[in-house]
């Protein structure tokens, strides 16, 4: 059924729930979104990260903007795309299942 | 957009990477800000370049960085060889324009379909039958009475279209004083909406208008004449046009496009077929007839039995027709009647000029084709040297990885960039030259004009082949490459025969195509060359020749008195009266009968002529005298030797008589004049009888006149500089008699030779280009051969063998290549004359100065190309070859 593996599903879904709660945030920021919302429970991997961002731009789900920092360097924001919250909604509905299904198994093993 | 995103990320590849670079600074900045440590932030991203790598390759279309990444590397390869690839640029370019150039004037000639609807459904009919001569020949006229009996036969399966050719023609706007010439067509009225037209202004012709002589006279003429002859003024409709006496009123004004249906000429002026005079002659043929099939008609299965039934109808039509075999023999009326009916498509329209350059065009082509291949080679040579040159870095990247696939895409490309700069340079020599060639077909008073667009059609043809030709450069090159053993490649070198033998088959292919080239070229050069060698018998020189006409006709008094008045006229020497002049259009034919006799099968052509006809065209009198302004016709004739031939062999001719055909009056031959090729430089000498200007009839009352020709000798070499004042002298008499056509003797000697002009100057000037390709393809491998075995010749000039086996080594195979192709060539060339025979003018194959003049033009030129390599060869120092290895 998942495609990608629960890990990297679960970044993607994290990644677009957040854009769709707060538009045009950074990488960082991001990253730091899912620390503290998640109590430092869940952290995404710079490494991971970024890429993940890249494709889905090149997916068309999130669009990338540079902007103008107070430091003077410029920050690339993202924010969510139509297909993004479509994207959003098959990924949430998708997480419930497969967490009904893991929370299932653990209750009858 | 991601796929747009992904190939426009593709071409800006570095950029990328320092946007994404910048993002990741960005990123361990903002970290360090919220308290992280500097090095922490740094090393959670791994290895930075991993990381970044990742990052790129998902923002890219790799396969399409790498082709950039391709391109680039090729066109730095083609810039380093700047000499090299602007040659190879060039060669290609002349090639590929030439084949388009000729591929634009073969299609708009040939295969290009008429703007009108249905062109695929449209056919012309015509007769295939035994000629005078006994030669099959192809009659494609009927007669309007025949054409009308046809197209009530068919009516239900398909429609017949009359229409004429499209003769140059007097035709007056306002008084008879400005006289000018416009191309008109009489056609059937059905004609307009069979096809589909559209009047650009006005109306066009309705069946009402084409019911016979009583119809109202009325004319279309075509976009193109409204609008380079009136500047498409509006005020046109309504304006009378004069035609030989006739008036007609203009209605309308065709369609943009349609020039009507005789490709090579424009038509003018449109008129309805039943308003000549000739369409109620049941024996003239004098129109075309155009089948048009009905719209979803399967032409396989109907086009048959329509044929047989026209045919049928047709030849009962002329068997039943009283008035056209009048005083023919059964014989003859019995080779008349023989004939089969044939459909052929006509959908890019039918003309003279395709008939007179289909062959020519044909072999234009082949020529073009070759020069492009003997290019092709060349490049495609050089590319297999420089891959050669670059075995060791092919090896290499081989061994360390990279796909055999990548290297194939690296040769193609560097091959597409060439065939792409080359094909943009060879598109303007392309604009330029079919266009200049067209401007030397036919004569500049009557030039042949065709549509040449640059449309889908050419772009199509272009772009296939430029891809024909990446494939022919780049093909080998690119097998050879991909076929790199790296092993052997990085021990110190392959197979070094590997290469040069790929090379010698190419040498020997090169010198096949080049001595096919020049093996046609020669012939095609030698036909004019004898056509225009051809004794004359007549003088040609310092003769202004002034067409004349008289509408209603003048008596030959009248004539005579103009001649002298021109005679007297400054600057002129002397002047005489021709009915038409040597080497016109005009010709006309006899029967001959001797004594009473039925007419021989053999028919004479005839002249009428003036006296001092013969001392003005410098043809002399062999025996017997010229003739006297006393002498009329019917009564005296001079004629040519195969006249007397074929009428009175062995018996002396002076003082004989014969008829034109039965019960006609006698002439009596009062002179006998050498052969002269009389009407077409290319036709075989025939029976010629010449009668005096002054004609009379039964009554021996004087007939009138109403078309002829001064010839008039002048004094300067310019004879037309007279032409303006002589006109005024022969407008000023004021006795009906206009100028309707100004041309020199001259003039119709060059025409007669336009074709084979213009094909031997393009056939010398590809021999030309073909030779120099070929030598310098021969040079670049000798010399490249020369280089590669630098280590062999080395060695064995070391140890002692002489300067001869050396030059025997370096040049043995070569020559044996080029024996090879020059045989090859050959028998192809053998095969090619027979497709072109009919543009030859007494040249055959099998001459010896057409099989020589190519042999030793190609030997001159491979001896030219060796020099060199042998000399580097012979000059190769042991020491310093040794030395360096």
């Amino acid at each position: 059924m998942a495609k990608t593996d629960a890990l990297q599903g679960s970044l993607d879904l994290l990644v677009l729930k957040i854009l769709s709660r707060r538009q045009r945030l950074h990488g960082y920021a991001i990253m730091a979104t899912i620390a503290d919302t998640s109590g430092e429970v869940l952290r995404a991997e710079e490494g991971s990260l970024y890429p993940a961002l890249y494709r889905m731009e090149e997916a068309g789900w999130i669009r990338a903007e540079w902007v103008k920092k107070d430091t003077g360097r410029r920050a690339r924001v993202y924010e969510l795309t139509a297909a993004g919250k479509k994207q959003l909604g098959a990924e949430e509905s998708r997480w419930q299942s497969v967490s009904l299904a893991i929370n299932r198994v653990l209750r009858e093993a | 957009m991601s796929f747009w995103s992904r190939i426009s990320n593709a071409v800006r590849g570095e950029r990328l990477n320092s946007e994404i670079e910048e993002e990741l600074q960005s990123h361990i900045d903002e970290a360090i800000a919220a308290g992280r440590d500097p090095n922490e932030a740094r090393r959670a991203f791994g290895s930075r370049l991993h990381t970044l790598e990742v990052s790129h390759s998902i923002r890219v279309s790799e396969w399409l960085e790498s082709v950039f990444a391709d391109v680039r590397f090729g066109w730095r390869q083609l810039w380093r060889n700047k000499v090299t690839t602007a040659a190879a640029v060039l060669s290609l370019a002349l090639g590929i324009g030439s084949c388009v150039a000729a591929f634009r004037l073969i299609d708009a000639l040939l295969w290009r379909p008429l703007p009108i609807s249905g062109a695929g459904r449209l056919y012309v009919l015509s007769r295939k039958l035994i000629g005078p001569e006994g030669r099959p020949m192809e009659d494609s006229y009927w007669s309007t009475p025949d054409f009308k009996v046809m197209r009530n036969a068919v009516k239900d399966r398909a429609d017949l279209v009359a229409i004429s050719d499209a003769d140059r023609t007097d035709i007056t706007w306002t008084t008879d004083d400005d006289m000018e010439k416009a191309h008109v067509v009489y056609v059937s009225a059905n004609m307009f909406p069979l096809f589909g037209l559209e009047p650009a202004l006005g109306r066009l012709l309705i069946s009402e208008d084409d019911q016979g002589p009583g119809s109202s006279p009325y004319a279309v003429i075509s976009w193109d004449y409204w609008n380079h002859r009136f500047g498409r003024d509006p005020k046109i409709i309504g304006r009378p046009l004069h035609i030989d006496g006739r008036t007609f009123e203009i209605i309308g004004v065709g369609p943009r496009d349609f020039t009507g249906t005789e490709t090579g000429t424009v038509t003018d002026i449109f008129l309805p077929l039943s308003l000549n005079s000739l369409a109620t002659q049941d024996g003239v043929s004098w129109q075309h007839t155009f089948l048009m099939l009905k719209p979803g008609v399967n032409p396989a299965t109907t086009l048959e039995p329509l044929r047989q039934h026209l045919s049928a109808v047709s030849h009962a039509f002329e068997a039943q027709c009283s008035t056209c075999f009048r005083g023919i023999p059964q014989a003859t009326i019995n080779r008349l009647l023989n004939k089969k009916l044939v459909v052929n498509p006509a959908g890019a329209g039918i003309s003279e000029l395709q008939k007179d350059y289909r062959r020519l065009l044909g072999a234009l082509g082949l020529l073009v084709a070759l020069v492009l291949l003997i290019a092709c080679v060349n490049v495609s040579n050089m590319m297999t040297a420089q891959a050669t040159a670059r075995a060791q870095e092919m090896a290499l990247r081989i061994s360390i990885g990279a796909g055999r696939s990548r290297l194939v895409r690296l040769i193609l490309i560097q091959s597409a960039l060439l065939a792409f700069l080359a094909s943009a340079l060879g598109a303007f020599f392309a604009a330029w030259s079919a266009p200049f060639v067209l401007s030397l077909v036919n004569s500049p008073e009557n030039p042949a004009r065709l549509a040449l667009p640059a449309d889908w059609r050419v772009l199509l043809f272009g772009f296939a082949l430029m891809i024909l030709v990446v494939l022919l450069l780049g093909l080998l090159p690119a097998l050879r490459a991909s076929a790199v053993r790296p092993v052997a490649a990085l021990k110190g070198g392959e197979d070094p025969h590997s290469p040069r033998r790929l090379m010698r088959g190419a040498i020997a292919i090169q010198v096949a195509f080049c001595v096919l080239v020049l093996f046609l070229s020669s012939m095609f050069v030698s036909s004019f060359k004898r056509l225009q060698d051809r004794p004359l018998g007549f003088s040609i020189n310092r003769l202004l020749l002034l067409e004349t006409v008289s509408g209603k006709g003048q008596l030959p008094i009248v004539w005579n008195q103009t001649a002298e008045v021109l005679r007297a006229a400054p600057g002129v020497n002397s002047v005489a009266i021709a009915g038409w002049p040597l080497l016109g259009r005009i010709q006309i034919n006899s029967d001959i009968s001797v004594v009473g006799a039925p007419p021989s099968p053999t028919p004479a052509y005839f002249r009428p002529v003036s006296p001092g006809f013969f001392s003005i065209m410098e043809i002399p009198i062999v025996s017997g005298r010229d003739f006297l302004p006393e002498d009329t016709s019917p009564g005296a004739a001079i004629v040519n030797e195969t006249f007397v031939n074929t009428y009175f062999p062995n018996q002396d001719p002076i003082g004989r008589t014969f008829e034109r055909g039965p019960n006609q009056p006698v002439n009596k031959i009062i002179g006998v004049t050498p052969d002269i090729p009389d009407h077409n430089l290319r036709e075989p000498l025939r029976p010629l009888f010449y009668v005096p200007f002054n004609e009379i009839d039964e009554k021996s009352a004087p007939k009138i006149v109403d078309l002829a020709t001064f010839i008039i000798h002048t004094e300067t070499p310019n004879s037309l500089a007279l032409a303006g004042t002589l006109r005024q002298v022969i407008a000023q008499r004021h006795n009906g008699l206009r100028v309707s056509n100004i041309t020199t003797e001259l003039d119709l000697y060059r025409d007669q030779t336009v074709r084979e002009r213009l094909i031997a100057m393009l056939a010398a000037f590809f021999a030309v280009v073909a030779l120099l390709l070929a030598g310098i393809g021969l040079y670049a491998v000798l010399n490249y051969s020369v280089l590669q075995r630098r280590r062999e010749i080395g060695i064995r000039m070391a140890i002692g063998s002489p300067r001869i086996n050396i030059v025997r080594i370096v040049t043995f195979d070569v020559f044996l290549m080029i024996a090879l192709g020059t045989c090859a060539g050959m028998v192809l060339g053998f095969g090619a004359a027979r497709y072109v025979a009919s543009l030859f003018y007494q040249v055959k194959a099998t001459d010896a100065e057409i099989i020589a003049i190519p042999a030793v033009a190609i030997l001159v030129t491979m001896l030219v190309a060796t020099f060199p390599a042998v000399l580097r060869a012979l000059q190769t120092d042991p020491t310093k070859i040794l030395r360096a290895e």
